[in-house]
C-alpha cells in the first residue's frame, strides 16, 4: 500500500474548478505544460517513461500502456493511428464521461503526447453514441486546442502535426471491445476480429493503430509532469497510481472518487459517506457486472488488478456497484445476464446462444418456475462459454452467475423450493380433475 | 553421408515445424492450421466455419482443442481452424483431451438449442454436417426446455436461393464466400446476439414484421439499394453446413440417399468445372460443385449448376423425323428410314453442288471429330465450321497457333501466379466465369495486375481489382498498339515471367486484333490464351471441324499432312479435299444463293450467327438440311431430316477447356437409348458408304488420336494455316449506318437454348439495359432509367437507358437481351448505330 493521501486527486483535482473545461482555464492549471516537455524529447523516450511509470491500462484489462506502445513499428511506412476507447459500456462504469466532461483538455493533452510517442497523426476519440452531451464539449474543446495551435501542423513549433477526430459510436457495449471498435470505426457492424493480427500490426484501415482508454490516455500528461518516481509513490509495485473509482449503489454518496489503486472497500465506503441508511452491505462488484461479484467477506480486499485476482474477481473498470440486504442475488444476476444476451454481438456459438439459454433460465427461477437441476444447467452452461468464447464478453457474461451461485446458492435453491411445491399442488389438481 | 550426431532426431524440412498432435509427432509446413494437420493425421476435428477455402473466421467454436506452447499449457482450449502450426506444440483434440472433448460437446449442444427440428423434412437432411457431427460429437438429448427463436421461413434471398434463417448456424460461410471468392453484394450478416441473420436489406424487414414483400422485389435489391446480382450464389448453397440456404430448384425434390452421383463436366463454358450430378430414376435432379484445384477447385457458376433442365423437356425428339412430302410437317419414323433420307439426300447433293456442315460449339472432342471426318469424307469437303458466332479469316490463323497447346503454355494456376493479366476482347465473369474467380483470387491473394481492355468499368474490372484501358468497339487493336507508348507500366509488366494475355471470342468481330495481340505477346514476351465462351469450341478446333484445318492442326493446303491423315484413315490417297473449304458465313452464302444444295446442322442457334437473316434464309434455301438436334430449334424448323442425339448426362466424352485440358466424363443416365452425334454420324456414314470408325466414344477418341499423331508425324507448314482469304461475302451482314459505336457481348445468363426450363436461374440474369456515357445520354434527351432506342435500318431494340462510364458516342447492348442483336439491328460488336430516347 502507498502512503500518499488517498483523497489526493490527480486525475480528478480540476474537477470542482468553474468551468475546468475550458481550454483557459486548464492552461492556469497546469494544462498543455506536459505537452511542451514531452515534445523536445524524442519519442521513444515517452515511451520508456511510460513503461517505468508501469502505468496499466484502465480500460479493464491492465495491460502495460508503455509496452502496449512499445509494439507499435518504429517507421511509419504505413500510418499510424491512435485509438481512444471511449465507448464506456461496462455496467456500473462511469469515470470517463465524467472526466470528458469536466476536463477534455486532459484527454486531448494526453492524446498529443501518446501520439507523439507513437509517431502516429491522426487520433480517433470512439465516443459512446449515447452521451450527446459529451460529444457536444469533446467537440468543443476539440476546436479549442485546433484554435490555441495544441492540434493540427506543427504543434507549439515542434514539427509534429496531429489530427484529432472525435467519432460518435451507435450504441453497441461490443463497440467498447477493441478491435469491434476499430470495425464499428470503419462503417461496419461492430463485431471483435480474428488476432492475429494484432491492432499494433494490422488495427485501423489495416495500418498500425494502438487503442487506449481514456482514463489510461489521460493520466499520461501527469506522468509527464511529475515523473515515474512520483507517480510510483501511489499505488502498489504491480499496479501504480491512482485510479477512478465509480461508486454507486445503495451509498450514501455514490459518485466518482478517486484513490490509489489498493485501496479498499472499507476505505472507498468510508468515502463515500458508508452504506445508504446504514443497511448492511450484500454483495458488490469490484470492476463491473463482468467482474465476479464480492460480498462483506471482501471489504479488505485491496483493489489493484493482483489483489482482485488473487480474491478470485478482477479489478475491470473499478466500476463498484454496492448492493444492500434488500436486493435478491438471483434477480440481480438475471438483470446482468438480459444486458449481456441483449449485447452480445452474435459472432460465437457460446456467447450467441448460451446468453440467450442462460437469461431464459434465470428468468423462469426467477418467476419461481425454476428446479434445482436448472442451477446445475446454468453452471454447466457457464463453463461451456468461459473461455470457449471468441472475445472476453462471453466470459464476463458468466462471471455474475458463477460467483452469484458461489456465495449464493441458497437464494437460488429457495426460489426453486416454492417452485417445488406449487409443483407438487398443481399436480394434485390435476390428480382430482 | 556423414553420420547424424542425433540419429533418433527426425529432421525437420526448411519451412516445416516439429509438434505434436494426440501423443504423435507430426512434421507440419509452417502456417498449416491445426484443423489440418490434426486431419492429415486422420483425426477429424468437427467444425462449421472452417472451409480450406475461405479465410478463418473463428466464429463457431466447435472445432476446440487444447495447446500447450512452449511447455506451458494455454488457459483456453484453441479453435484449430485459426491457430497455426508452431515448433515443440502439444496439440490434444477431442481423443485425447476430455477439455476439448467437453468443448465440443458444450458448442454442439448450444449450437442446438435454436435448431429446429427440420431434419425429416429438410433437404439437407441425410447429408448435413450438423446432423453428422451432432451424432458423433453432441449429447443424446437436451438440456434445453426453454423457448427456440423462431423466424419466418422461408425467405427468398434471389430467385433461386431460398433462406431458413432458424435453420442457419452463423457459421458466415455464405457471406464470406461472398464478399472474399465471388465479390458480390449478396448477402450479409445483420442485428445481433441471437437474432444474428443471415439476410438482405430486405430480409430485415421482414424480421421487424412488417408485411412480407413479394419475393421478387425482395431479392432484386441489396442494403446498398443495388440490384442483387451474383453468378456464384450456388455455391453458398453447397457449403453452408446446414440446409439454412436451399435453392428453389431442388428444394423438397429428393433426399440425398435417393441419389445416385456421377462425377461430370460442365457443358456451358469452356472453364470445363468439374461437377457432380446426381440423379434419381433416370432424371437429373441437381449439379453440385466437383472438387478439382487445378480447374473450378470448388466452385461453379450458377449457369452450371442449375441450367440442366433442357435435357429433361418435355419437347425433347426422342424418334428421328422426316418431313412429309405431302403435309410439310415433320413426322416421326424408324432410324433405318430416316438415315437412309438423309443419306440419300446427301449423297446426291455431295455429288451436285456440294453439302456442308455447321457443327455448333458445344460438341464433346469425339463428337466433333466424327463430324469434322463425315464432312471429309462422306461429304468430300473442307466446309465445316465449329463457329456459330462472329468470326474471321484473321481467327482462323490465330487458332491454327492454338491447336495442340496445352496447361503447360498458360493454365488457371498460371493465371493465378502472372503478375500481370490483359484481358483483351473478354468479359471473364460473363464469359468464363472460372477464369474469372481465378483472376479475382490473383488480384486479391497474389496482386496481379488485372487489366481489361473494353469500354466500360464492369463489374469483371471492379471485382479483379482491375483497371480499364478504355476505347471504341473496334478499337481494341489500336489500343493494343498504343501500350508501348501510352501504358509504359503496362508494357514493362507484360514483359515481365509469367505474364498473360486472354483473348475472348469477341476479338473476332475487331478487324486487326489477332495480329495486334501476336505483335504484343511477341514483343513484350506475354504468353497468348484464347478462352471461347463455349464449351465445345476448343474441342471443335482441335477435331478440325473448321475449314482450313485438319484434325490435330494441320492446314488442309498442307499435302503432306493430308497424305498422312489419308493413311490414318486408310483411304485411296489424294481423296481428300484440298482446297481450304467455306467458313460459316461462307457456309451459309452459298447454301442462300444455291451454291450449296445441302447442310449438316448440330446444335445450333441461327439468333447466334453473325447475320441471323442469312442463316435463315440459307436454311429455307438449302435443298436439304439435316439436323442433329435434341429439342425442336429453328433449325429443325427447317430440317428435312431431324436426327435425335443424346445430352452430356446420356453419354460420354470429353470437352477440352480453354487450357487444352481433357475434361473426360462417362455416361451418367445410362439406358436412355440416346445416341451420341458420333454414333449417329457413324451410321449415316455407312448409308454412304463412308466408314468414320466413331461408333462409340471411346472409338471415336482412339480414331481422333491416331489422325493427330498421323499429322505431328509431319512438318508443320510454319506460315499459319495457309488460308485463301475468303471472298466473305457481306452483302447481308450490315455495318449500320448510324452515327455512334456499338459495343456488345453475351451475358451468362440469358436466353441460351441450354438454360430453357430453369425460370428460378433466369431470374438472376442481369437486366439487360442500353448503357452510355452521360454525356451521350444528354445529346440525345435521355434520362437514365427511361427507355433509350438503339437502331440501324435493320431494325431496332429499345431498353432502360443506364448510365456508366463508356466513351462518349458509344453504346453498349448485351447481345441478348434477350432479343439477339444480330437479328434486331444485324450488326455486333464494334457496328454502327443510331440512338434515341424513349420507344421511337
Ligand atoms: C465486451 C468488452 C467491452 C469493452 N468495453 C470497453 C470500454 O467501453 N472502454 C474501454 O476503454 N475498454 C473496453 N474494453 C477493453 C478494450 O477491449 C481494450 O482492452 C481497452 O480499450 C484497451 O485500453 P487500455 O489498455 O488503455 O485499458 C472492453 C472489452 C470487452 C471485451
Ligand atoms: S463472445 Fe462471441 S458473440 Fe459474444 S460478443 Fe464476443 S464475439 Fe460476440
Ligand atoms: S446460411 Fe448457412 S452458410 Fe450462411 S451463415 Fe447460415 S449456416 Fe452458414
Ligand atoms: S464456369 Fe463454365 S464450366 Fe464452370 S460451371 Fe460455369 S459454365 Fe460450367
Ligand atoms: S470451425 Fe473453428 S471456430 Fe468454427
Amino acid at each position: 500500500m502507498s502512503t500518499a493521501d488517498p483523497v489526493t486527486p490527480v486525475l480528478t483535482k480540476r474537477w470542482l474548478s468553474p468551468n475546468s473545461w475550458r481550454l483557459s482555464v486548464y492552461e492556469q492549471l497546469e494544462g498543455y505544460t506536459a505537452v511542451k516537455k514531452a515534445l523536445s524529447k524524442p519519442p521513444e523516450q515517452i515511451v520508456a517513461l511510460v513503461k517505468d511509470a508501469g502505468l496499466r491500462g484502465r480500460g479493464g484489462a491492465g495491460f502495460p500502456a508503455g509496452v502496449k506502445w512499445s509494439f507499435m513499428p518504429q517507421n511509419e511506412e504505413k500510418r499510424h493511428y491512435l485509438v481512444i476507447n471511449a465507448d464506456e459500456g461496462e455496467p456500473g462504469t462511469c469515470k470517463d464521461i465524467p472526466l470528458m466532461m469536466a476536463d477534455p483538455h486532459s484527454l486531448i493533452e494526453g492524446c498529443v503526447i501518446a501520439a507523439y510517442a507513437m509517431r502516429s497523426h491522426h487520433c480517433f476519440i470512439y465516443v459512446r453514441g449515447e452521451v450527446l452531451h459529451c460529444i457536444r464539449r469533446l467537440h468543443a474543446a476539440v476546436r479549442e486546442a485546433y484554435d490555441a495551435g495544441y492540434l493540427g501542423k506543427d504543434i507549439l513549433g515542434s514539427g509534429f502535426d496531429l489530427d484529432i477526430t472525435v467519432h460518435a459510436g451507435a450504441g453497441a457495449y461490443i463497440c467498447g471491445e477493441e478491435t469491434a471498435l476499430l470495425d464499428s470505426l470503419e462503417g461496419r457492424r461492430g463485431q471483435p476480429r480474428l488476432k492475429p493480427p494484432f491492432p499494433a500490426a494490422a488495427g485501423l484501415y489495416a495500418a498500425p493503430t494502438t487503442v487506449n482508454n481514456v482514463e489510461t490516455i489521460a493520466t499520461v500528461p501527469f506522468i509527464v509532469n511529475g515523473g515515474s518516481d512520483w507517480f510510483r509513490e501511489m499505488g502498489t509495485e504491480k499496479s501504480p497510481g491512482p485510479k477512478i473509482f465509480s461508486i454507486s449503489g445503495h451509498v450514501e454518496r455514490p459518485g466518482q472518487y478517486e484513490a490509489p489503486l489498493g485501496t479498499t472497500l472499507r476505505e472507498l465506503l468510508e468515502l463515500a459517506g458508508g452504506m445508504k441508511d446504514g443497511v448492511p452491505l450484500k454483495f458488490w462488484t469490484p470492476g463491473g457486472s463482468s467482474t465476479p461479484m464480492f460480498t462483506a467477506e471482501h471489504l479488505d480486499v485491496p483493489l489493484d488488478f493482483e489483489g482482485a485476482a488473487e480474491a478470485g474477481s478482477m479489478l475491470g473498470t473499478t466500476a463498484v456497484m454496492v448492493f444492500n440486504e434488500t436486493v435478491s442475488v438471483p434477480w440481480a444476476v438475471m438483470k446482468w445476464t438480459q444486458f449481456y444476451e441483449h449485447e452480445s454481438c452474435g459472432k460465437c456459438t457460446p456467447c450467441r446462444e448460451g446468453t440467450y439459454w442462460l437469461a431464459q433460465v434465470l428468468e423462469r427461477m426467477v418467476e419461481g418456475k425454476g428446479t434445482e437441476e436448472d442451477i446445475d444447467t446454468l453452471l454447466d452452461v457457464c463453463d461451456n462459454i468461459l473461455g470457449r468464447s471468441f472475445c472476453a464478453l462471453g466470459d464476463g457474461a458468466v462471471s455474475p452467475i458463477t460467483s452469484g451461485i458461489q456465495y449464493f446458492r441458497d437464494e437460488f435453491l429457495a426460489l426453486c423450493e416454492t417452485n417445488k411445491s406449487k409443483q407438487s399442488e398443481s399436480a394434485l389438481v390435476g390428480a382430482q380433475a | 553421408m556423414t553420420m547424424a550426431p542425433e540419429e533418433t532426431e527426425t529432421e525437420v524440412p526448411e519451412g516445416h515445424v516439429k509438434l505434436i498432435v494426440d501423443g504423435e509427432e507430426v512434421i507440419a509446413p509452417k502456417g498449416e492450421l491445426l484443423i489440418r494437420t490434426a486431419e492429415r493425421l486422420g483425426t477429424v476435428i468437427p467444425r462449421f466455419c472452417d472451409h480450406p477455402l475461405l479465410d478463418p473466421a473463428g466464429a463457431c467454436r466447435q472445432c476446440l482443442v487444447e495447446v500447450e506452447m512452449g511447455g506451458r499449457p494455454m488457459p483456453k482450449p484453441q479453435a484449430s481452424c485459426t491457430m497455426t502450426v508452431a515448433d515443440g506444440m502439444v496439440v490434444k483434440t477431442q481423443r485425447t483431451s476430455p477439455v476439448a472433448d467437453k468443448a465440443q460437446q458444450g458448442v454442439m449442444e448450444l449450437l442446438l438449442i435454436n435448431h429446429p427440428l427440420d431434419c425429416p423434412v429438410c433437404d439437407k437432411g441425410g447429408e448435413c454436417p450438423l446432423q453428422n457431427q451432432a451424432m458423433a460429437h453432441g449429447r443424446a438429448s437436451s438440456r434445453f426446455v426453454d423457448t427456440k427463436r423462431t423466424f419466418p421461413k422461408p425467405l427468398p434471398i434471389s430467385s433461386q436461393v431460398l433462406l431458413d434463417r432458424e435453420r442457419c448456424v452463423l457459421c458466415q460461410r455464405c457471406t464470406r464466400f461472398s464478399a472474399q471468392i465471388a465479390g458480390d453484394p449478396f448477402i450479409e450478416l445483420l442485428e445481433r446476439g441471437v437474432h444474428q441473420q443471415v439476410g438482405t436489406a430486405e430480409t430485415a424487414a421482414v424480421f421487424s414484421g412488417t408485411p412480407a414483400p413479394e419475393p421478387s422485389d425482395m431479392a432484386s435489391k441489396t442494403s446498398s439499394g443495388a440490384p442483387f446480382q451474383s453468378y456464384f450464389s450456388g455455391n453458398t448453397i453447397q457449403i453452408c453446413p446446414v440446409g439454412a440456404l436451399t435453392s428453389a430448384a431442388y428444394r423438397f425434390r429428393s433426399r440425398p440417399f435417393d441419389l445416385v452421383s456421377s462425377p461430370s463436366v460442365c457443358e456451358h463454358c469452356s472453364s470445363g468445372c468439374a461437377e457432380r450430378t446426381d440423379f434419381r430414376r433416370g432424371k437429373v435432379m441437381r449439379r453440385l460443385a466437383g472438387d478439382d484445384p487445378d480447374v473450378n477447385e470448388e466452385w461453379i457458376c450458377d449457369k452450371g449448376r442449375f441450367a440442366f433442365r433442357y435435357a429433361a423437356a418435355s419437347d425433347r425428339i426422342r424418334k428421328p423425323l422426316v418431313r412429309d412430302a405431302k403435309t410439310g410437317e415433320l413426322v416421326e419414323t424408324s432410324w433405318t428410314e430416316a438415315l437412309r433420307v438423309a443419306a440419300d439426300a446427301l449423297s446426291k447433293a455431295r455429288d451436285a453442288r456440294g453439302a456442308a456442315v455447321l457443327t455448333g460449339g458445344r460438341l464433346t472432342v469425339e463428337d466433333a471429330y466424327a463430324y469434322s471426318k463425315f464432312a471429309r469424307i462422306a461429304l468430300r469437303t473442307n466446309d465445316i465450321d465449329f463457329r456459330a458466332r462472329a468470326h474471321s479469316a484473321e481467327e482462323l490463323d490465330f487458332l491454327a497457333g492454338v491447336v495442340g497447346t496445352t496447361p503447360d503454355h498458360v493454365s488457371f494456376a498460371a493465371i493465378e501466379r502472372a503478375p500481370t493479366v490483359l484481358c483483351v476482347a473478354i468479359e471473364p465473369e460473363d464469359e468464363a466465369p472460372i477464369v474469372f474467380l481465378r483472376l479475382r483470387k490473383a488480384a486479391l491473394k497474389h496482386s496481379t495486375k488485372v487489366v481489361h481492355v473494353g469500354q466500360w468499368t464492369t463489374s469483371s474490372v471492379r471485382k479483379t481489382n482491375g483497371e480499364l484501358l478504355a476505347c471504341e468497339p473496334g478499337g481494341e487493336a489500336a489500343a493494343l498498339d498504343g501500350i508501348a507508348q501510352h501504358a509504359k507500366d503496362l508494357d514493362a509488366g507484360l514483359a515481365e515471367a509469367g505474364a498473360v494475355i486472354l483473348l475472348g471470342e469477341r476479338a473476332a468481330e475487331v478487324v486487326g486484333l489477332f495480329s495486334a495481340v501476336q505483335r504484343l505477346a511477341e514483343r513484350t514476351g506475354a504468353k497468348v490464351a484464347w478462352i471461347p465462351r463455349r464449351a465445345g469450341e476448343r474441342g471443335a478446333l482441335e477435331a478440325g471441324a473448321a475449314p482450313t484445318l485438319l484434325p490435330g492442326g494441320a492446314a488442309v493446303s498442307d499435302a503432306d499432312a493430308r497424305a498422312a491423315l489419308e493413311s490414318a484413315w486408310r483411304l485411296d490417297a489424294g481423296v481428300l479435299p484440298s482446297s481450304p473449304g467455306r467458313d460459316t458465313t461462307g457456309i451459309l452464302w452459298a447454301a442462300a444463293t444455291g451454291d450449296l444444295d445441302a447442310l449438316v446442322v448440330g446444335g445450333i442457334d441461327p439468333d447466334d450467327l453473325p447475320d441471323p437473316a442469312l442463316a435463315r434464309k440459307a436454311l429455307a434455301a438449302a435443298g436439304f438440311v439435316l439436323s442433329m438436334e435434341m429439342r425442336p430449334s429453328a433449325v429443325t424448323e427447317h430440317a428435312d431430316v431431324v436426327l435425335p442425339i443424346a445430352t452430356v448426362d446420356e453419354k460420354s466424352g470429353r470437352f477440352l477447356n480453354w487450357e487444352g485440358r481433357p475434361r473426360p466424363f462417362t455416361v451418367t443416365l445410362e439406358g436412355t437409348n440416346a445416341l451420341p452425334d458420333c454414333r449417329v454420324l457413324d451410321t449415316l456414314a455407312v448409308e454412304m458408304d463412308a466408314d468414320l470408325f466413331t461408333q462409340t466414344p471411346q472409338a471415336s477418341f482412339a480414331d481422333f488420336e491416331r489422325a493427330v499423331s498421323a499429322g505431328r508425324s509431319v512438318v508443320r507448314e510454319t506460315n499459319g494455316s495457309g488460308t485463301a482469304e475468303h471472298s466473305r461475302p457481306h452483302a447481308g451482314e450490315s455495318n449500320g449506318n448510324g452515327k455512334l459505336k456499338l459495343a456488345t457481348w453475351r451475358q451468362l445468363i440469358d436466353e441460351g437454348s441450354l438454360q430453357a426450363g430453369e425460370p428460378h436461374l433466369a431470374g438472376t440474369a442481369r437486366t439487360a439495359v442500353v448503357r452510355l456515357s452521360a454525356a451521350t445520354a444528354r445529346d440525345h434527351g435521355i434520362e437514365p432509367g427511361e427507355h433509350a432506342t438503339v437502331s440501324t435500318e435493320r431494325g431496332e431494340l429499345t431498353l432502360p437507358a443506364e448510365i456508366a462510364d463508356l466513351p462518349d458516342g458509344v453504346v453498349w447492348v448485351p447481345a441478348r437481351s434477350p432479343v439477339s442483336i444480330r437479328t434486331a439491328l444485324g450488326v455486333g460488336h464494334g457496328g454502327a448505330v443510331s440512338l434515341s430516347g424513349g420507344t421511337a
